[in-house]
């Protein structure tokens, strides 16, 4: 599990590459002409205040929302023409689980792995590896917060996505619990991840990249390593 | 397309089948709208055009408690990010949610034809079959297929209440109409099929139609 992410398709430099996205909500602009780009197999942590537009950042990349103006490419494929390209190879952790409640999470992982065209084996062994398994046939209403959220970060990887786009993954997670998602979405992975997270510390320990949105515009960026990192901890911890 | 139609087909069965929340409603307002009709007309029993309008407007109503309810799992589960994000072809989301939608149809129906045939027709509805079973099936199919669509369209607005029977009454004034055209003769009595073949016709035309509209359109609902 934490090989490399499989794809048939061939590999860009860089698995993100945004150049002046913009997109609104009726007049008001969520994201201002923002760009950055994520190398290959990198991780960019993305910080901001509440109504930055990190999480409506997310949903573009994942082709969930259209770009108004600019140009994003993810996985070489340019959104939002070849957004049919995209779908399938992204796995998208969003701030809410999404997961059918009145399921149990053996039959929401065979759900989306059906709908991905993965096999049922593939759903025991991310049970197994969010510690589930025993679990797998109750109903997700009668789960806790954070063990939705592990069922739904093995849902984000059931198909092995390249690019994973992950909005608060460790929240309502218990510490303990954090470890287990580690071979799923961690760095070993391989996996390119952008990751939204109001916890900076951590963020810029698990990143390559980083930038800080403020109203919708990139107020800081620069590597995880350099003083953009020291300014996004002053401003967004 | 058809298998992942099957996947989500199955899906909202086992929702329903846990939930019983779209049948539960369905199947209560029609048993409730024929004891009112039973009492409210004050009559132990009705024939003809009465009883053909009295059944395919208490079925368009129950209908419009299931396709308001349609898409909730998603919307309010957050499911669709699941189905948007999966490389499927859309146009299996819509005939999915059509199956499915028909399939509540049935099920109402095998509880709510004998609780009319009790409370407004004295045991006759067995006259009129197996016709106007031909009739109801077919009526079905273009609830479900209209009732699908509206559903999507409705899904994505915290108005859906008000926006899904304004958008799905209008629509489906073709299906009452011909079922009821159709029905009023199979449930008079003696029941007889009289000019029975235009309305079967019209009612499949109207289903040819809105299954292609739907297959054309339904991709573009589900965009941003």
């Amino acid at each position: 599990m934490s090989s490399p992410p499989s794809s048939t398709h061939e590999t860009p430099s860089n698995a993100v590459e945004v150049e002046s996205l913009t997109r609104r909500y009726g007049d008001r602009v969520a994201l201002d002409g923002v760009s950055f780009s994520v190398p290959t197999g990198q991780t960019l942590a993305v910080f901001g205040p509440n109504g930055a537009g990190k999480s409506t950042l997310l949903k573009v990349l994942a082709t969930l929302l259209r770009p108004h103006e600019g140009v994003v490419r993810v996985l070489g494929s340019e959104l939002p023409g070849e957004a049919w390209k995209v779908r399938g190879r992204v796995g998208y952790l969003g701030h809410e689980p999404a997961l059918y409640r009145s399921l149990t999470a053996r039959e929401n992982l065979r759900f989306a792995a059906r709908l991905h065209g993965v096999d049922d084996d593939r759903v025991e062994e991310l049970l197994d590896a969010v510690g589930l398994t025993r679990r797998g046939d109750d109903r997700i209403d009668e789960f806790s917060r954070g063990m939705r959220q592990r069922i739904a970060a093995a849902r984000a990887v059931i198909h092995d996505p390249p690019l994973v786009l992950l909005d608060e993954p460790w929240s309502a997670i218990d510490p303990g619990a954090i470890g287990l998602l580690e071979p799923l979405l961690g760095r070993g992975t391989g996996r390119t991840r952008i990751l939204v997270t109001h916890d900076v510390a951590r963020g810029i320990a698990e990143a390559d990249v980083v930038i800080g949105l403020l109203a919708g515009r990139v107020h800081v960026a620069g590597p995880a390593s350099s003083a953009a990192a020291v300014e996004a901890e002053a401003l967004f911890a | 397309m058809i298998r992942t139609a099957a996947i989500l087909f199955r899906k909202d069965l086992l929702v329903e089948v846990r939930t019983l929340q779209s049948l539960t409603a369905m199947v209560l307002f029609s048993v409730m709208a024929f004891v009112l009709f039973h009492f409210g007309l004050d009559r132990d029993t009705i024939e003809g055009s009465l009883a053909a309008g009295v059944l395919w407007v208490t079925l368009l109503l129950a209908t419009v408690l299931a396709v308001t309810r349609l898409f909730v799992a998603e919307r309010e589960q957050g499911g669709f990010e699941t189905l948007l994000l999966a490389p499927i072809d859309r146009t299996a989301v819509f005939v999915g949610k059509a199956a499915a939608l028909f399939a509540f149809l049935v099920a109402v129906e095998i509880i709510a034809l004998p609780a009319f045939d009790i409370l407004l027709l004295q045991g006759t509805i067995l006259d009129g079959m197996p016709e106007l079973l031909a009739v109801v099936l077919l009526a079905d199919v273009g609830l479900a297929v209209v009732g699908a669509l509206v559903a999507a369209l409705g899904a994505e607005t915290d108005a859906r209440e008000l926006v899904v029977p304004l958008l799905l009454m209008p629509l489906l004034v073709p299906v009452v109409i011909a079922a009821a055209k159709a029905s009023a003769p199979l449930l008079a009595e003696p029941a007889a099929s009289v000019h029975l073949g235009r309305w079967l016709l019209m009612l499949t035309f109207y289903d040819l139609a809105f299954v292609l509209v739907s297959l054309g359109v339904f991709d573009y609902l589900l965009e941003d």
